[in-house]
C-alpha cells in the first residue's frame, strides 16, 4: 500500500480565470521512504496539489473530483476536526518563504512547542524543543529557542520550520519550494538536511520545485506538471535524462547548464573602472548604539567596451550596492567611479545628468519596478522626454523598442498589470534601452522568472547586446546563469571581490575557497542535461 | 526590548518631551495673543467701570502693556518653575484650578478610552471572523453610523432616551447635588453620572477601532505564518487568538496611542453637553471669559498628557513587538 495515493484530483478555479480547473485529473502516489518531486512553472498547479493533500485549499478553490488516500484513509471525506488532528501529527508541511512563515511575535521555541501542545504532547516540550533544534543542526539550541524569528537568518528559519514539521515524526512531509528563497550554499545545506532526515526516518517527502537542478539533487521520482495536469512522471534518472513529453524537454532545454564556454578575450578600451569604492552603512548614532556594515570595500572592477561582466555572490554580499553606486542610487564615501576616464563620484546632480542616459539599469522585480498607473508607452518614453526628446518622437521610438524586445506595439496603451512577469521584464529592458545607453546594469533581471521565460529573456539580452554593442554589468546569484551569459565574472563575498577572471577559467579552476563552495553548491552539479 | 536599555531610552525621550512641550507652550502663547479681544476691557466691562485710566491701570497690573516677547519670556520662566499664573476672574492660581478639574477629565476620558478600545477590538475581531456574513455587515453599519454622527448629537440623544424618557440615568454633572452619601454609594453615584458621557465620547472611537481591527485582522489572516499554524494542526480558535489577533493589535495600539491624546480634546464638547466638571469645560468657560492664564494652563496640561501618552505607547509597543528597538 502506498503512503499517499492521489487519484483523478480535480480542483476548480474561480470563474473568470484563464482555465476552469487549477488542477485536473491529477494522479500520483508516494511510498514511505521516497522523495517525489513535483516540477512545474508558476501557475502549473503544483502548490495547489500539495495544499489539497494538507486540506489547506483556500475557500475559493473547491475539490471537484478525485480521491486522496493517506495510509489507506480517504482524506477528502474527513471531518475538519479529524483532518486538523492529522495535520502536524502525520502530515507536515514546510513553505517557500522562511521570512514570513513564522509568527514574528512568538519565540521560536514556543512555536515548535505549540505543535506538541495542540496534539496533546505538550508535557515533553521543554525537553523535545532543544532536541529538535539540534536535530536540524542549529547551533546553540537553547538560545535559538528563546529567540524571536527576526533574529535568525533565512536558512536558520527554514531549519526551524523543518524542526517544527518533524516534531511529531510525521509519515509524510510536504515541502513547497523550501529552498527557492535561500542562497545557493544554504540551499544545498537544507537539501542535504531533508535528504538525511528523510532516509533516517523513512518518511515520504512530496517536494515541490521549479528547479531541475534541485530535482537532480534530491528526487527519487519526478512528476512534471503543466497547466494543471501531470504530463509526465517516472523515476528521476528516466525523466531527467530521457524526457518523453515535449514540455519536459522544453523545460530541461531551458535550464542554464552551468558549463561556461571559453570566449575570446575582449581587449577594447575600458568603459567603466571602479577603484577603491567604499560604502559603509551606519545605523543609530547621536544617542543610540552604533551598528556598522561595510557593504562594499575592496571591490575594484573594470569593464571593457562590449563586454559582459557578471557580479556573482549571495544575498548581502554587496553586489547590488556596488551596482547602485555606479548609477548613484547609493552614494559611496570613497573611491573613483571612472566612466570613460571621468570620475562620476564627485559630480553634482546637474553634472551627472548627461551620464544618466548613457548608463541605464534593469531591476530584479518585474512586478515592483513598473509604475502601475502609467501606460507601457509612457513608461518607456518618460526617460527620453525628460531629457528633451519631443514626445511624439519618443513614443514612436517606444513602439520600435517594443518590437525589439519582441512585444506587440499594441502594448503601448496598456498597463503593467496586464502583462506576465516575463513580458514586464521585457518592458523594463525596453525602458532602459529607450535612453540609448552604452552601459546596461542588470540587477538580477531573471531571478523572479520561470526557467523557460528566463531562457527567453537571457536570449533577448544576448541578442540586443550583440546588435547594439552594449556593455553590461550583470548581477546574479545564480552561477548557471552567469556561466551562460558573462565574458568575465567577479565573485563577491561580504562586500569584497574575492576572485575575478574569464568565466570559463573561474568555473574550471576556482582559486578562492568561497568560489569553490559556491560552485559545489550549484544544485544538480552531477547531472548534465541531455542534448535535445 | 532588553530591560537594560530602558533607563537610557526614558532619559532620551524625557529630554525630547520637555523640548516638545516648551515649543507647544510658545505656540499656544502666541496663538492666544494673536486672538482679537483685550482681556483688560473684558475685566473692566464686567466690573462696570470702564474709563481709560482704569483700563490703563489694569493693563499695567497684568503686564499687558509690556512688549509681547517680554510677556512670553515671563510666561516661559514661570511655566518652567511650574507656576501657571493667576486667574483674576476666578481669584485662584491656575495650577490649582486645573488640578482640581483634572481628575474628572481623566476619569471620563479613561473610561471612554477603555470602553472604546475593549468594545472596538472585540467587535472588529468578531466582524473579521464572520467576514461577508450578516454579523459583519451589522457591525460595519453600526460602526459607520457612530463614526459619521456628531458627538454632541449622540450625547443629546442619549440624554433624551436614558434620562428624559426612561429616567434611568442622570443627565448632567458628576454627582448628585444635595444628597449625603458615603463609601460605595459615592462610587455608584459617580458611575451612574459617568455612563452617558463616557459612552458618548467612546462611541466615535469605538467605531474607529472596530474598523481598524477588522481590516488588520483580515490582512494578518492572509499571512504565511497563519497558514503555517494551520499546517501544524492548531485549532481555529487558537489561531485566531494567538496568531492573528496578537499581530493585528500592533497597528491598533499605535493608533490608540495617538488618539488617547485626541480624546482629551474631544472631551471639551462632551463635558459641555453633560456639564461634567473637567478641564474641557474649564477651557470653554475660560475662552468665553477671555481668561488667558487659565486657557494657557489647560493647553499646557493637555499637551503634557499627549506627550506622556505617546511615550507610554512607544514603551508598550516595544514590549509587545520584539522587533522594535526602542530608539530615541
Amino acid at each position: 500500500m502506498s503512503l499517499l495515493r492521489v487519484e483523478g484530483l480535480t480542483v476548480a478555479l474561480p470563474p473568470g480565470g484563464d482555465r476552469p480547473h487549477a488542477v485536473e485529473d491529477v494522479s500520483f502516489h508516494l511510498d514511505a521512504g521516497e522523495i517525489l518531486c513535483v516540477v512545474g512553472e508558476s501557475g502549473s498547479g503544483k502548490s495547489i496539489s500539495a495544499n489539497a493533500v494538507m486540506g489547506l485549499l483556500p475557500k475559493g478553490l473547491p475539490v471537484r473530483q478525485g480521491s486522496i488516500a493517506f495510509e489507506g484513509r480517504e482524506l477528502l471525506s474527513l471531518a475538519p476536526e479529524a483532518m486538523r488532528k492529522l495535520r502536524g501529527e502525520r502530515l507536515a508541511m514546510i513553505f517557500q518563504e522562511p521570512m514570513t512563515a513564522l509568527n514574528p511575535l512568538m519565540r521560536v521555541g514556543d512555536q515548535i512547542a505549540e505543535v506538541l501542545r495542540v496534539h496533546g504532547s505538550g508535557t515533553d516540550a521543554a525537553r523535545r524543543v532543544p532536541e529538535l533544534l539540534a536535530a536540524v543542526n542549529l547551533p546553540d539550541p537553547a538560545v535559538i529557542a528563546r529567540s524571536h524569528p527576526f533574529r535568525l537568518s533565512g536558512g536558520q528559519r527554514q531549519r526551524v520550520m523543518i524542526a517544527m514539521a518533524l516534531a511529531l515524526e510525521p509519515a509524510l512531509l510536504i515541502a513547497d519550494e523550501p529552498t527557492t528563497a535561500l542562497d545557493v550554499t544554504t540551499q544545498m545545506q537544507i537539501l542535504r538536511l531533508i535528504r538525511e532526515i528523510q532516509s533516517r526516518r523513512g518518511m515520504g517527502v512530496l517536494f515541490i520545485t521549479h528547479d531541475f537542478g534541485v530535482v537532480a539533487e534530491i528526487a527519487d521520482r519526478v512528476a512534471v506538471m503543466q497547466r494543471g495536469r501531470i504530463v509526465e512522471q517516472g523515476p528521476a534518472a528516466e525523466v531527467l535524462n530521457r524526457p518523453q513529453h515535449s514540455y519536459t524537454q522544453a523545460l530541461i532545454a531551458a535550464v542554464p547548464h552551468g558549463a561556461a564556454q571559453a570566449r575570446a578575450a575582449i581587449t577594447t578600451a575600458p568603459v567603466l573602472e571602479l577603484r577603491g569604492v567604499e560604502k559603509t552603512y551606519r545605523r543609530g548614532g547621536f544617542f543610540g548604539a552604533r551598528a556598522v556594515v561595510r557593504a562594499v570595500h575592496d571591490a575594484d572592477i573594470s569593464l571593457r567596451q562590449g563586454e559582459t561582466l557578471g557580479l556573482v555572490g549571495e544575498s548581502g554580499s554587496g553586489k547590488s550596492t556596488l551596482a547602485r553606486c555606479v548609477v548613484r542610487l547609493v552614494e559611496p564615501e570613497r573611491g573613483t567611479i571612472a566612466y570613460h576616464g571621468t570620475d562620476l563620484r564627485p559630480l553634482s546632480r546637474a553634472g551627472w545628468k548627461p551620464y544618466r542616459r548613457r548608463i541605464q539599469m534593469v531591476f530584479q522585480d518585474p512586478y515592483a519596478s513598473l509604475n502601475p498607473r502609467r501606460t507601457v508607452g509612457d513608461t518607456i518614453a518618460e526617460g527620453p522626454v525628460t531629457h528633451g526628446t519631443p514626445r511624439a518622437q519618443a513614443l514612436e521610438r517606444a513602439r520600435e523598442l517594443l518590437r525589439l524586445v519582441q512585444l506587440d506595439p499594441g502594448a503601448m496603451d496598456r498597463y503593467p498589470h496586464e502583462f506576465s512577469g516575463g513580458q514586464r521584464q521585457r518592458i523594463g529592458i525596453a525602458r532602459a534601452l529607450a535612453m540609448e545607453p552604452e552601459l546596461l546594469i542588470a540587477d538580477e533581471p531573471v531571478s523572479a522568472l520561470d526557467v523557460s521565460v528566463q531562457a527567453q529573456v537571457l536570449a533577448l539580452l544576448a541578442e540586443i547586446r550583440a546588435r547594439l554593442g552594449l556593455t553590461m554589468l550583470f548581477i546574479t546569484h545564480d552561477l548557471r546563469v552567469a556561466a551562460q551569459i558573462c565574458d568575465r565574472v567577479a565573485v563577491m563575498q561580504r562586500g569584497a571581490i574575492v576572485e575575478q577572471g574569464p568565466t570559463a577559467e573561474v568555473f574550471a579552476r576556482p582559486q578562492h575557497a568561497y568560489t569553490r563552495q559556491l560552485l559545489d553548491s550549484i544544485p544538480g552539479r552531477g547531472w548534465t542535461p541531455p542534448e535535445l | 526590548m532588553e530591560a537594560s536599555k530602558l533607563p537610557g531610552f526614558l532619559l532620551r525621550r524625557g529630554v525630547k518631551a520637555v523640548i516638545v512641550v516648551l515649543a507647544i507652550v510658545v505656540c499656544n502663547f502666541l496663538l492666544v495673543h494673536a486672538a482679537p479681544g483685550d482681556p483688560a476691557s473684558v475685566i473692566a466691562g464686567q466690573s462696570g467701570a470702564a474709563d481709560a485710566v482704569f483700563l490703563e491701570q489694569l493693563r499695567r497690573q497684568f503686564g499687558l502693556d509690556q512688549p509681547l516677547y517680554v510677556q512670553l519670556w515671563i510666561y516661559l520662566k514661570s511655566v518652567l518653575s511650574l507656576d501657571l499664573g493667576f486667574s483674576h476672574r476666578q481669584q485662584a492660581p491656575v495650577a490649582q484650578l486645573v488640578l482640581e478639574r483634572l481628575p474628572a477629565t481623566l476619569l471620563l476620558t479613561g473610561a471612554a478610552f477603555a470602553f472604546a478600545l475593549a468594545a472596538g477590538v472585540t467587535l472588529g475581531a468578531l466582524a473579521a471572523q464572520r467576514v461577508g456574513r450578516w454579523a459583519d455587515s451589522v457591525i460595519t453599519v453600526i460602526a459607520l453610523t457612530f463614526y459619521a454622527t456628531p458627538l454632541f448629537w449622540v450625547g443629546l440623544m442619549l440624554v433624551l432616551v436614558f434620562s428624559v424618557w426612561l429616567e434611568w440615568l442622570p443627565s448632567f454633572g458628576m454627582s448628585s447635588v444635595g444628597v449625603e452619601m458615603h463609601g460605595l454609594e459615592v462610587v455608584w453615584d459617580v458611575a451612574q453620572h459617568l455612563l452617558l458621557p463616557a459612552l458618548t465620547l467612546g462611541l466615535f472611537y469605538l467605531a474607529v477601532y472596530a474598523r481598524l481591527t477588522r481590516a488588520t485582522m483580515l490582512e494578518v489572516a492572509d499571512q504565511d505564518f497563519v497558514k503555517t499554524a494551520r499546517a501544524k494542526g492548531v485549532p481555529e480558535g487558537r489561531i485566531l487568538r494567538a496568531h492573528v489577533l496578537r499581530n493585528a493589535l500592533l497597528p491598533v495600539i499605535t493608533f490608540a496611542g495617538i488618539q488617547a491624546g485626541q480624546l482629551l480634546g474631544g472631551s471639551i464638547l462632551v463635558e459641555t453637553v453633560f456639564a461634567w466638571p473637567g478641564i474641557g469645560r474649564l477651557a470653554f468657560e475660560a475662552l468665553l471669559a477671555r481668561d488667558y492664564p487659565v486657557l494657557l494652563g489647560v493647553f499646557f496640561c493637555t499637551s503634557v498628557m499627549v506627550v506622556l501618552f505617546n511615550l507610554l505607547t512607544d514603551l508598550l509597543y516595544a514590549v509587545i513587538d520584539p522587533r522594535v528597538e526602542v530608539a530615541g
